[in-house]
């Protein structure tokens, strides 16, 4: 039972981590686009929005999100420990409850673009 | 063995100040700060743009000031240096691949790596307009 849970949390880490290393970077460069005052094209409201209202759109920043968010809460998790804190089972709930709620987040401002 | 084994003290706070691969470990585990950061920066981002146009033009105008472009300047740097490039690195260890009796060299999937991210980044940019 145990082996088969920890199949699923280093299944989604492994993937969510993969995601993050490989988007993060357009994703932060995107930021500081927008940091700079020169919003690109495709970040305007009409094309953003446009792409976010396509099902794969929604599709893809959903992935995006969930799997992040969850591969952040396991790795912080183990930094907690790492720097000394020794409240696993607290730490483990209160990040993964973060996840969650972003991840539900996530699926109801998506919903919620039409 | 002995009854009392020795404990050799070590810090549970500190304790990766004590070796330089401990610190690169610690260095590239506090990217998941930054993962964390990013995914609910574009949560606040995804709610505007759920809302209303107003809304999404006042949070791209939030987003802007010399400030957030030093962030993310150096939270670019820091992620690709701690996070992406170490990731990559670590592909070929974590999911080493065999063509029939061969195994393929790590360079290879490095390499492969890199590529490809190079072309998903294009990807993105070109949907985002930017090229």
């Amino acid at each position: 039972m145990a082996i088969a849970k920890k199949a699923v949390v280093w299944g989604l880490f492994a993937a969510g981590g993969t995601l993050t290393s490989f988007i993060y970077p357009a994703l932060i460069a995107l930021f500081l686009l927008i940091a700079t005052g020169n919003v690109p094209a495709g970040l305007q409201f009409e094309q953003f929005h446009t792409f976010a209202v396509s099902w794969l759109g929604k599709a893809c920043l959903f992935i995006v999100l969930f799997l992040s968010l969850w591969h952040a809460a396991h790795r912080l998790r183990v930094v907690a420990h790492d720097f000394g804190i020794r409240k696993d089972k607290l730490v483990a709930n209160t990040l993964y409850t973060v996840a969650a709620i972003g991840t539900v987040l996530a699926a109801f401002y998506l919903f919620s673009i039409s | 063995m002995s009854r009392n084994p020795y404990v050799r003290p070590v810090s549970t706070t500190t304790w990766y100040m004590r070796h330089g691969r401990y610190k690169v470990y610690v260095l590239r585990e506090l990217t998941s700060f930054l993962v964390m950061f990013y995914s609910f920066l574009t949560l606040v981002g995804l709610s505007a743009l759920a809302a209303s146009a107003e809304r999404w033009d006042a949070f791209l105008a939030s987003q802007q000031g010399t400030g957030m472009m030093v962030f993310h300047a150096v939270a670019l740097f820091y992620f690709l240096f701690f996070q992406t490039f170490p990731w990559f690195k670590l592909a070929p260890k974590a999911m080493p691949v065999q063509v029939g009796e061969k195994k393929v060299p790590d360079n290879t999937i490095i390499i492969g790596h890199y590529v490809a991210w190079a072309v998903l980044s294009l990807f993105i940019f070109w949907l985002a307009g930017v090229l």
